[in-house]
């Protein structure tokens, strides 16, 4: 098993100086996935917090080859590149031994919304890439206004809570479940707080051959208004409420990596967010039974697909 | 800085100064709390080197020895992720700081 | 030695893919651009190209895809048309930003709404802005040299630039032609090794491309990026020279047909020229002095060369193939009034609308233009500055 110490010696690929907020969880995932692998790594990243706050030209914060085109087609911008490897080395102007890993990355945005048909696309064609998507739930760069994976409930600045509405009306899209239906090698769901599960589950993504997701949950204290300090609780609270479980499906067989204790309620996710605060207002208490009931049937299946 | 004329720029918007960034001192963003390294309490699991946003966590010699001001935020992960009940990272109060300038 | 072969215009830029081999090619299936990615998929699955053939799940990624290729570090084309191009929209002038010399093949075909496959300009011209070179071609062979000539103009190292090569939808992208084919290994010598400029794939050098530029580098960036179709001038004439001295087949900015002694002067571009050139034949034999210019490449537009080439006209008449509604004239019109504009004595100019998706322009039509023009150049006045030609009224 990796020790911190030993990752820590390791050349980072993502160095300080980059503007994400205080307590922001994307360097996080990516100060262990980016370890995740030795090999020459080039990167394809979609518009978003990340890219925007880690490129401002003069200044770069990659130590690492980082390609950015525009904010739904990190995944075929990547898979162009891939392919221009395959070209090259069948062609001779690569050497065969020559080993690089190629890695889209985008927000949930950027993955779930408007770049899911470019993912789609991508690992049905089967290249070999891995794809990492960081969910923090909203369009964080742009001000948090709401995605396809922003939970019931929350309020974003498009989805706002209201004298006539509690938040967002709609139940998360299930990203993951549509990645395991592309029928792909390899499939997870992974948190910064679960370092070594993140670290493992990386470490097969690269490895292993054709396409690889990984959808990881991404602190965002900004958009999501908690204390930021307390991020790494609570992303541990989102595993122990199973509002963000921990999977992986590989070679269409599924492993659940974690299983909480004692089940934690949804109550305990939701009561130190901002962005969940007005789901106390009596009216609304429905929304928090309500998603609490879609959090117990998701985890119920998944138990079921993982024969548990 | 002395900032490029169009003709000196690398064609088609490239920076291949890889990890200047570190030139950028996030620390000036820091305001009214830092964190505290204290040595004898450091089981050196590295934690705080895991989580911290800012890449603030001075690692030397395979150890964590403190801070790096220059980067570090304040944002008070690395404290409450360190795991010793006598904590080896605390948050202090700071005065507060003019911006790009420290007032210590 | 090159053979004749017949082809349409599609199998004819197929047939130059063939040849050249790029190392990545990805396109996606529209009317009328379609069977050139049939027949790229056809040969790769025949083995008789080695580089990578990629099927996108649409026209956003296939330009996506060319956008990582190409940063990677190689040879890359694509082909589409119409809506498929509009789908591209945001990826051409990223490809155009970021100095990828991408080259493209489109079909040119009208734009919906309504759908119509049928031919015009509107795709083609509506991207003018992108930053990308673009090259119009009258026939299959013009189509097939052109393409060739695409590579090397977008490649050179002063240019870097994406090229695309229009060829009119049905009119030439489904018309046999019998055309003279070269040798693959001439058309290979011709166009050279791939030359890198930062490749990704070199890892060694870890680089950050496309980073987000706030106002103090944006418009660097840009003006930085003008310069290389700036610089292609002169390197579309060499190369339009260089394969004129190769193939026998010379290229420049634009065709001048009868034009010597011409006073009245029609300018278009693409298949309607050929059309164009009989109704020229007519009118002179009937004693009008009259001529045609072809513009070939729009974009960098050789506006200064096309002025000298139309300053002692008496009157022209610009037809453009695509609309600008709410502009004073179609786009075409507008570059050539605009090139006139600093001489103190400058011709009378109108500007024509024809062929919006795929409407008949026969030689009548032209007929009528020149006499339209016959009749300015002798009043002195243009009554309508602007009109539409074979529409019903
Ligand atoms: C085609 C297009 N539409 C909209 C935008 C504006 N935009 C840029 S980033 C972004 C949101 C990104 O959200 P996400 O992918 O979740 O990443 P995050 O900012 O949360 O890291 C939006 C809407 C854009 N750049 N391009
Ligand atoms: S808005 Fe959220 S995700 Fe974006 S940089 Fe700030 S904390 Fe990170
Ligand atoms: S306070 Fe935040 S930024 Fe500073 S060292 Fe601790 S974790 Fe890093
Ligand atoms: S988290 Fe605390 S105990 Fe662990 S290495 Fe850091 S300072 Fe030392
Ligand atoms: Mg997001």
């Amino acid at each position: 098993m990796a020790k911190l110490k030993d990752l820590a010696s390791m050349e980072d690929r993502l160095v300080a100086g980059h503007g994400m907020c205080l307590g922001c969880g994307i360097p996080l995932i990516f100060r262990i996935v980016l370890r995740a692998t030795e090999d020459p790594l080039i990167i394809a990243n979609a518009t978003g917090c990340l890219e925007v706050c880690t490129t401002i030209f003069p200044r770069t914060s990659w130590n690492v080859t980082w390609v950015h085109s525009a904010f739904e087609n990190a995944a075929a911008t990547i898979a162009g590149v891939e392919s221009m490897y395959k070209a090259l080395k069948k062609k001779g102007r690569i050497p065969e031994d020559k080993k690089i890993k190629f890695l889209g990355v985008g927000g949930d945005g950027g993955t779930y919304d408007i770049g899911l048909q470019a993912l789609s696309g991508a690992v049905e064609r089967g290249h070999d890439i891995v794809y990492v998507c960081y969910d923090n739930n909203a369009y964080c760069n742009t001000g948090g206004q709401r995605s396809s994976a922003t939970p019931l409930g929350a309020s974003a600045t498009t989805s706002p809570e209201g004298a006539q509405s509690p938040g967002k009306l709609q139940r998360r899209k299930d990203l993951t479940k549509i990645l395991v239906a592309h029928n792909i090698p390899y499939v997870a769901q992974a948190s910064p707080n679960r370092w070594q599960d993140l670290y493992k589950k990386a470490q097969k993504a690269f490895e292993i051959e054709g396409p690889a997701f990984l959808n990881i949950l991404c602190l965002c204290p900004t958009e999501w208004k908690y204390d930021e300090s307390q991020g790494i609780r609570l992303a541990q609270t989102a595993i122990d409420t199973c509002v963000w479980p921990l999977y992986e499906v590989e070679n269409g067989k599924y492993k659940i990596n974690y299983l909480p204790k004692e089940k934690k309620p949804v109550l305990d996710w939701v009561k130190s967010q901002g962005r969940f605060r007005h789901l106390f207002k009596e009216e609304n208490a429905w929304v928090l039974e309500e998603y609490q009931k879609q959090v117990d049937e998701d985890w119920e299946e998944l138990k079921k697909l993982a024969n548990l | 800085m002395k900032k490029e004329t169009w003709k000196e720029l690398t064609i088609g918007t490239i920076n291949l100064d890889a990890g200047n960034s570190v030139k950028n001192l996030t620390g000036t963003w820091r305001s009214g709390k830092k964190p505290q390294f204290i040595e004898e309490n450091c089981i050196q699991c590295f934690f705080c080197w895991l989580y911290c946003p800012h890449s603030a966590i001075r690692v030397e010699g395979e150890e964590v020895k403190g801070i790096n001001y220059d980067y570090c935020t304040g944002c008070g992960i690395c404290s409450v992720e360190c795991p010793p009940k006598e904590k080896a990272i605390t948050m202090i109060k700071e005065e507060m700081k003019l911006a790009g300038g420290s007032t210590e | 030695m090159s053979t004749l072969k017949t082809l349409n215009g599609n199998q004819s830029i197929a047939e130059a893919v063939r040849q050249i081999d790029p190392d990545v090619m990805a396109a996606y299936p529209i009317t009328p651009s379609t069977a050139i990615v049939e027949t790229i998929a056809k040969f790769k699955a025949d083995g008789l190209i080695a580089g990578e053939f990629v099927c996108p799940e649409s026209e956003h990624s296939a330009m996506s895809v060319c956008i990582g290729a190409s940063s990677a570090g190689g040879r890359v084309m694509t082909a589409t048309a119409s809506q498929g191009l509009a789908l591209m929209w945001e990826m051409l002038y990223i490809a155009a930003g970021l100095r990828l010399p991408i080259v493209a093949a489109i079909a040119n075909r009208s734009l919906s709404a309504p759908i119509n496959i049928h031919g015009d300009h509107s795709d083609t011209i509506g991207a003018r802005d992108s930053g990308w070179i673009q090259i119009y071609s009258e026939n299959c062979q013009e189509a097939y040299d052109n393409f060739i000539q695409a590579f090397r103009i977008g490649e050179d190292l002063k240019v870097r630039t994406p090229v695309l090569v229009g060829l009119d939808g049905f009119i030439i992208s489904h018309s046999m032609e019998v055309i003279q084919v070269e040798d693959d290994d001439e058309v290979k010598k011709f166009i050279g090794e791939y030359k890198n400029v930062f490749p990704v794939l070199d890892t060694s050098r870890k680089m950050t491309v496309g980073p987000i530029d706030f106002t103090d580098y944006y418009f660097e960036h840009k003006r930085n990026q003008i310069e290389g179709i700036e610089n292609a001038p002169p390197v579309i004439e060499a190369v339009g020279k260089e394969f004129g001295l190769k193939f026998g087949r010379e290229y420049g900015f634009f065709e001048e047909y009868r034009m010597d002694d011409a006073e009245l002067c029609i300018v278009v571009m693409s298949s309607a020229a050929g059309t164009c050139k009989d109704a020229v034949d007519e009118l002179r034999s009937e004693g009008k002095r009259i001529g045609l210019l072809k513009p070939r490449i729009f974009r960098p537009f050789a506006h200064q060369k096309i002025a000298e080439a139309l300053k002692k006209m008496k009157a022209i008449a610009v037809l453009d193939r695509s609309s600008s509604p709410g502009a004073f004239g179609a786009p075409l019109f507008t570059e050539v009034r605009s090139a006139l504009y600093d001489y103190a004595e400058r011709p009378k100019i109108v500007n024509y609308v024809y062929g919006l998706g795929g409407r008949d322009i026969k030689v009548e039509h032209f007929k009528e233009v020149g006499l339209k023009l016959e009749k300015i150049a002798e009043t002195g006045k243009v009554e309508e500055i602007y009109g539409y030609i074979n529409l019903r009224e």
